[in-house]
């Protein structure tokens, strides 16, 4: 079931209207040469009937009903029906990058409103389209403070999620580039290390905001001692959070980035997902990807085009910013609808719903006997806890009761290997929480 | 149209949100050092304003669904409406991507698990390769990856001499930037006059320096480089190895396998020759194939099949490059290609490329005698043209794409490949059917035929579009990104 309109008469005639005798010839002709293979691995064609069903019946041998109380960077939350509606527009979906403005205004003027509804969320000057996510985000933020610092050397706090780190370390494998990483302590980033580490090479430090286990601490100091010694100052942020917290752009970070997938986008396995990048004026056309601007056509009519070009592969080719062609436009497209959905108040609302319930887990889970909160700093909707046994067994066990209980960190951080990284969403009710800790008391102490 | 942060009222919503059942905790709790001064201004409309907006909006655009789309090497093809439902099963898209990390985690994901595994087997079964990696998030991300397990290879064997990509002229931009992000120095290789790799400039730039060839197959003029296995050969013998591009792999699936050519390794973009949606430019996925010696640098983390039959993940690879994607790729594009991959099955690939290539063909061959052909030869999934016989009347591809635009077509790509003057890129694809292609073939034809009688019409065009040409000059020259704060907020 190729979706292939040509009637074999259609053929017939197309292949006489190019000096073809048959197919065979036109491959001849082609210079492609014969099959070398059979493809008898691969399964018959089966009918779109057929395929809903196998791939329903293969959706169902997930686990649902899961209650989800893991995070870490990937969160649970709730999404409106009209997301999808809009998503699911054709021309939006079957579109491609604007490169025709006239037949791209739909997509382009879309992009701009993303730009600057995250660069309100952020309270940064600029934005870009978007990138893959949010780790290799945070990768383009170190190449963009190394291009702009002509600096090679970056710390990083291990209070960043481990996820992007690996990332970043992967990325920056073949670079003329050294990362140093500063342990992250109890639930907190340790600024004066993260200072200490900083040298007269030092590009760029970057820290996560609130950081991986989910403590909001106040950049602002640590942000302006790092600019003193000219280095930038970056940060990976938790888009719904920052409906509540100070943004970064009054902490003073000169890059932020981060993973979109909160705003709107559903879990689904690791993606697609959304890394978003903001930065100052100053810095704007030091930004990697493609980038939207208002102009105006012969009649004075304002439009959006993809502008800033000359900082991209298809025309700087090895010299370019990054090698990042496409962006996640969809996912910004849907960042940008859930926003809008949501609204100003409606953010907001999601972001004190999380920290209520977090607050009450907390409480719930730290009553139990032999379980406490690592740390005692503010924090927004995830908090870590000690627990008396290994983490990682503990959630397993939970797991069986049908409790996705949190992430266990020792698989990232050997000496914690029974601290439990607990994340709580708008979605988790009192009673969702209530069970959350009755099954840990029994796991623990049954 | 106006922007959505125009529209609406003060205090107006959109979504209603659970009442909070536990103590409320306020953002004005938190200490004043962390809270946010002001709430940002975000829209506040109704959720039929925010629909309507939206709705219009796409509105504005030209799409697979509504106009033929002959954009060149972007593959255009008809993207098949079960894929989105059934990427949508809440089974699928409610799945944490750590699920499968936690104790006894994999045996909730075995759905996921076996539409990642099978995926992947069917990729490596039409590519030829030994593994496929589905990590790369986009085209552009499969090729670094590529050419990350050619530096990591070359490594591993103590060979650090290795430092230059050859990379052909004729090259996407995204080659050579790739190739810098990998931390190699780029060689530029010349076409010959038909098109294909000039193999005494191959030989010239060989040495045991290069680590490797980065070669679109089919190539960006849409031929099948006819020396394509001596290119891969010579690399070979100089200690190289030879990536393909396979952004151009629908005019060749179920027909050629690369693998089978001698290639060591190559990305294919799912959102081209798979038909998940572009999406307005993503997002797609760029899985990567790779041959025997390529395996143990392939990305982490990978799924195997256990024994028992059961799916699962594989972290213990000492010399993976490590983690391109934060988990297991886009999965939601990838259960898109699963889709495609079972529907089309062992006979349907091949039908796929023929049509592809005789509908290619089919419009090269009517617009010949009104453009110009830089290499006249059969192509093979797209045909390369220009425009240059229309710049004596100071016509340009721009010019014929605008006016193709008010006709009800999507343009071609223009200006790309680079070795071609005022090029025209057309790829038909082949869902679309022969009098779609005689219309556009017709309105083609009328616009060579008018920018000689009457030159300055088709340099006005387009006047049918929501806005005429944009001042991109201007708006790069003092760029205006956001809409301006509301006074309240300053």
């Amino acid at each position: 079931m190729p979706f292939i309109a040509n009637t074999d008469a259609d053929r017939q005639e197309m292949l006489a209207a190019i000096g073809c005798a048959n197919v065979e010839q036109l491959w001849e002709k082609a210079a492609v040469p014969a099959p070398t293979s059979d493809f008898s691995m691969l399964p018959p064609g089966r009918s779109e009937y057929e395929v809903a069903k196998h791939v329903t019946h293969l959706a169902g041998k997930n686990a649902s009903e899961l209650v989800c109380f893991l995070g870490m960077g990937y969160y649970d939350h709730f999404v409106p029906a009209a997301v999808s509606e809009i998503l699911g527009r054709p021309g939006f979906y079957t579109a491609y990058t604007p490169y025709q403005a006239e037949a791209s205004q739909g997509t382009l003027q879309a992009i701009f409103e993303w730009q600057t509804a995250i660069c309100r969320l952020t309270g940064m000057d600029v934005a870009n389209a978007s990138l893959y996510d949010g780790g290799t985000a945070l990768f383009e933020a170190m190449m963009m403070a190394m291009r702009s610092t002509r600096r090679r050397h970056v710390v990083i706090a291990g209070a960043v999620s481990p996820i992007f780190r690996e990332i970043v370390a992967c990325y920056s494998a073949n670079l003329d580039c050294r990362i140093t990483t500063v342990p992250s302590v109890d639930e907190g980033s340790k600024q004066d290390a993260l200072l200490a580490a900083v040298n007269d090479d030092t590009a760029c430090v970057i820290v996560q905001y609130p950081n991986v286990f989910g403590t909001i601490e106040d950049w602002t100091a640590c942000v302006a001692a790092i600019k003193a010694r000219g280095a930038l100052a970056v940060c990976a942020a938790y888009p719904t959070a920052l409906a509540v917290i100070k943004t970064p752009g009054e902490c003073g970070f000169d890059i932020v980035v981060g993973e979109g997938q909160p705003l709107g986008m559903p879990l689904s396995f690791g993606g697609p997902y959304l890394g978003y990048m903001c930065t100052t004026s100053k810095l704007m056309r030091r930004m990697p990807g493609r980038i939207v601007g208002q102009a105006k056509d012969a009649s004075g009519r304002t439009g959006y085009v993809l502008t800033l070009q000359a900082r991209e592969q298809h025309i700087r080719r090895a010299q370019a910013m990054s090698n990042i062609c496409s962006n996640e436009n969809l996912c910004a497209l849907c960042a940008l609808a859930y926003m809008t959905l949501l609204g100003k108040q409606g953010l907001v609302e999601v972001a004190e719903l999380c920290m209520s319930k977090a607050r009450y887990a907390l409480e719930q889970l730290s009553a139990i006997r032999g379980v406490r909160r690592v740390g005692t700093q503010p924090f927004f909707n995830e908090f870590v806890l000690e627990l008396p046994q290994d983490a990682a067994a503990v959630s397993g066990r939970l797991v069986e009761k049908g409790i996705a209980a949190g992430f266990p960190l020792g698989r990232y951080y050997p000496q914690r290997q029974n601290q439990l990284l607990v994340s709580v969403t708008e979605k988790r009710t009192r009673e969702e929480i209530n069970d959350f800790a009755k099954s840990l008391e029994a796991v623990l102490w049954n | 149209m106006e922007l959505i942060f125009n529209q609406g009222a003060a205090g107006r919503r959109g979504v209603r949100l659970p009442k909070c059942d536990v103590r409320p905790f306020g953002a004005n709790e938190l200490p004043a050092s962390l809270r946010r001064a002001t709430a940002a201004a975000l829209p506040e409309v109704s959720e039929l304003e925010a629909v309507r907006h939206f709705t219009l909006l796409s509105r504005r655009n030209m799409g697979v669904d509504t106009q033929f789309y002959p954009l060149g090497s972007c593959t255009m093809k008809y993207n098949p409406k079960i894929n989105e439902r059934l990427a949508a099963l809440p089974g699928f898209t409610d799945q944490h991507p750590l699920l499968p990390q936690l104790r006894h985690g994999e045996a909730l994901c075995q759905g996921s698990l076996a539409v990642l595994y099978e995926t992947e087997r069917m990729l490596s079964e039409l590519m030829g390769f030994a593994a496929t990696t589905l990590q790369p998030m986009a085209g552009a991300n499969g090729e670094l990856t590529s050419v990350m397990m050619f530096a990591a290879y070359h490594k591993a064997r103590g060979d650090q001499r290795r430092t230059v990509m050859l990379i052909p002229d004729a090259a996407h931009g995204t080659n050579p930037a790739s190739a810098a992000m990998a931390g190699f120095d780029c060689r530029e290789i010349a076409s010959n006059a038909d098109g294909d790799v000039d193999l005494d400039a191959l030989q010239a730039a060989l040495g045991d320096d290069v680590a490797g060839i980065m070669l679109t197959c089919p190539n960006t003029l849409g031929f099948f480089d006819k020396n394509v296995k001596k290119v891969i050969e010579l690399v070979h013998q100089a200690g190289g190895l030879a990536y393909c591009d396979g952004a151009n792999f629908n005019a060749i699936v179920g027909r050629v396998r690369p693998g089978d050519l001698g290639f060591d390794a190559m990305h294919v973009n799912v959102h081209k020759t798979f038909s998940t949606p572009h999406g307005g430019g993503g997002p797609g996925a760029g899985p990567v194939g790779v041959a025997e010696r390529l395996l143990p640098f392939l990305p982490k983390a990978r799924v195997v099949k256990r024994a028992d039959g059961s799916y699962g993940l594989d972290y213990d690879y000492p010399q993976s490059i490590g983690y391109i994607a934060p988990f297991y790729g886009n999965f939601g594009v990838l259960l898109r290609t699963y889709c495609y991959l079972v529907m089309c099955g062992r006979e349907g690939f091949k039908r796929i490329s023929e049509n592809a290539v005789l509908n290619a063909n089919y419009v090269r061959s009517r617009l010949a005698p009104y453009f110009e052909q830089k290499f006249a030869r059969y192509c093979t999934h797209e045909c390369v043209l220009s425009a240059r016989p229309q710049t004596r009347f100071g016509v340009h591809a721009l010019d014929i794409a605008k006016a193709l635009l008010d006709a009800g077509f999507h343009a071609p790509t223009i200006y790309f490949p680079l070795i071609v003057p005022e090029a025209l890129m057309i790829e038909p694809t082949e869902t679309e059917s022969k009098e779609m292609l005689d219309r556009f073939c017709d309105t083609m034809i009328e616009i060579a035929k008018k920018a000689e009688s009457d030159p300055e019409a088709i340099k006005r065009c387009p006047l049918n579009m929501p806005i005429g040409r944009l001042d991109e000059v201007a708006a790069a020259r003092q760029p205006v990104l956001i809409a301006p704060n509301p006074a309240a907020d300053n």
